[in-house]
């Protein structure tokens, strides 16, 4: 170390010769800091020229697993056509989105009331456990055909099915959360006169938030999951009916594209999510590393 | 209805005499789990006089938080009465404002938004109170720091803006349970001389816990001495040191022999410490 501080114009001197080193470096800096900008972007490129690898070479059959390109053409295809005409992927992306928000809304919204009276008595959170860790241990996809028959082939249906896989994870990290509140918060709100309303909006809901943004992030992406499980069951439209459409006529390649569609539309819903929390859990960025790993 | 006939010149005198704070035989037995019952607090009783500055020093577990908490009704005792102007203490009150050992500042709230906490409880008029918390803010040396938020504070900034929360209260008295324990010795020092100054200006009765003998003298009228299990009020020590008192105070020979008085009693009890 002293030995390079004590040259005046160490950059100077090692520059000329090594010009290349320092852009390298740079990259090699950038890939450390930001992998998630670099490295995974390169994966999914390599990923895709080894499928297309696979497939050229060893002549695997369309029905099997398509070429990249077909899927690629098939994409830009469905998505070329308006939003309103039901020949498109449009047209049942949207149907889907409208059902997993919905579901994820109504579920949450549920969840977190719910989760937050349990977490404030006793008495409620001892009376309703046992049901709602009976109601957990069900498989709720299992749900799905019995919610078809009673409300239909339309929206209503999925959003239901949708809600009730979603509400689950958000209404344990509410209780969770409501339980977490540190003491010394209660005992100084106490101390001012605090009415239990008060304390539940000023202290405890705000104390929750990152227990409740953890639940949402798994209640985020288990959405779209209810929404096509529920129109697998029986539906007029949305991605999951196309899904069985296309798998009935064996036409892989189009299958393929929805399942990006798929990808696409849950990553986005699970980033949305992200951001809200980033937004109003900026105060607990700091350990959330640490709860991340635990979990 | 006798009591009608009673002069309102000697109801005041009796008023006057009256003690802000009176305590007796204040006990408090905690019910362990497996430990079985606990007693935190045995027998105590005392009188606290308006504008008093007073400590209660002990080691840790001889109940002086506890006792503090009482007097902020956020503890029932199990036996014996508090009494503030002679009323019962059963529960919080305006009449007292507490400083926790830890500043406990909402880390979503800024700082100016944490003073005015208590005023959103007590559902005063928020407008009326920005001016006076930005005021107090000041005062305690944290003028500029309103929109920060509390991880961007020392921990002495952040005790500091828990002080003028419990201010911005203007309660009658001002409750403080080891403040201090967690700041280093030159900001503890220049902390003390701040509660010293707000006791000046604002004449507020305060009652200081603290296992710093140094710090309950030097801050203090009277000191409480406690001991450890159960805990009982062993002696109250009046420090007749002149105020306003500067930090010079601690070199004096007079200093000395109170502190060495003090751990004398602590040592006595058979806990040394500190």
């Amino acid at each position: 170390m002293t030995a390079v501080d004590s040259t005046p114009f160490p950059s100077a001197r090692s520059a000329p010769p090594t010009r290349r080193r320092p852009v390298i470096a740079n990259w090699a800096r950038l890939m450390r800091r930001r992998p998630e900008w670099t490295i995974t972007p390169a994966l999914v490129v390599l990923m895709i020229a080894a499928w297309a690898f696979v497939t050229h070479v060893f002549n695997v059959p369309e029905f099997v697993l398509p070429r990249p390109e077909a899927v690629w053409s098939a994409l830009v295809e469905g998505l070329s056509h308006g939003p309103t005409d039901a020949g498109g992927y449009w047209y049942h992306a949207g149907i889907t989105i409208y059902e997993s928000l919905a579901g994820l809304v109504l579920g949450s919204v549920f969840g977190g009331l719910i989760g937050f009276g349990l977490g404030s008595s006793q008495l409620l959170e001892r009376t309703f456990y046992p049901f709602i860790i009976a109601f957990q241990a069900l498989p709720k996809v299992a749900l799905a055909p019995l919610l078809v028959i009673w409300f239909g082939l339309g929206f209503d249906g999925k959003i239901y099915i949708t809600a009730i896989i979603t509400f689950f994870p958000v209404l344990v990290s509410a209780i969770a959360g409501s339980h977490a509140v540190d003491p010394e918060r209660l005992d100084l709100a106490r101390s001012c006169n605090a009415r239990p309303s008060q304390i539940l909006r000023k202290i405890v809901i705000p104390s929750a938030l990152p227990f409740l943004f953890a639940g949402l992030n798994v209640a985020s992406a288990l959405a779209v999951l209810g929404a096509i499980v529920g129109e697998f069951v029986g539906a007029r439209a949305g991605l999951g009916m196309l899904l069985i459409q296309y798998d009935q006529a064996m036409q892989i390649a189009p299958l393929f594209a929805i399942l990006v569609l798929l990808g696409v539309i849950g990553f986005a819903i699970n980033y949305a999510v992200r951001v809200a929390e980033r937004k109003y859990c900026f105060w607990a960025q700091r350990g959330r590393h640490a709860m991340a790993a635990s979990h | 209805m006798l009591d009608v006939e009673v002069p309102a010149s000697s109801a005041r005198a009796i008023d006057a005499r009256q003690p802000i704070i009176s305590a007796r035989q204040v006990t408090q037995i905690y019910k362990g789990g497996s430990a079985g019952a606990v007693t935190a607090l045995s027998n105590v009783g005392f009188d606290i006089e308006q504008g008093e500055l007073i400590s209660l020093v002990g080691p840790s577990g001889c109940g002086k938080s506890t006792l503090l908490r009482i007097l902020a009704g956020l503890n029932r005792p199990t036996a014996g009465t508090v009494e503030l102007h002679g009323r019962p203490r059963l529960e919080p009150g305006p009449e007292t404002a507490v400083v926790f050992q830890q500043p406990i500042l909402l880390p979503w709230r800024t700082i100016l938004e944490n003073v005015l906490l208590p005023i959103e409880f007590r559902e005063l008029a928020l407008p009326a109170y920005r001016t006076r918390a930005v005021e107090l803010l000041a005062s305690v040396g944290l003028d500029g720091f309103e929109n920060r938020y509390p991880h961007e504070l020392s921990g002495g900034m952040q005790q500091r803006a828990a002080i003028a929360r419990a201010l911005i209260q203007d309660p009658e008295i001002l409750l403080m349970d080891e403040p201090f324990g967690a700041l280093d010795a030159m900001t503890r020092e220049q902390m003390n001389l701040d509660v010293l100054r707000i006791w000046r200006e604002s004449r507020k009765t305060i009652i200081f816990v603290t296992h710093s003998i140094s710090e309950a003298v030097f801050l203090s009228q009277r000191v409480f001495v406690m001991s450890p299990r159960p805990g009982r009020l062993t002696e109250i020590l009046d420090i007749d040191l002149p105020f306003p008192r500067s930090l010079d105070v601690i070199n004096t020979d007079a200093f000395g022999r109170y502190t060495a008085r003090i751990r004398g009693l602590l040592q006595a009890i058979g806990d040394v410490s500190s």
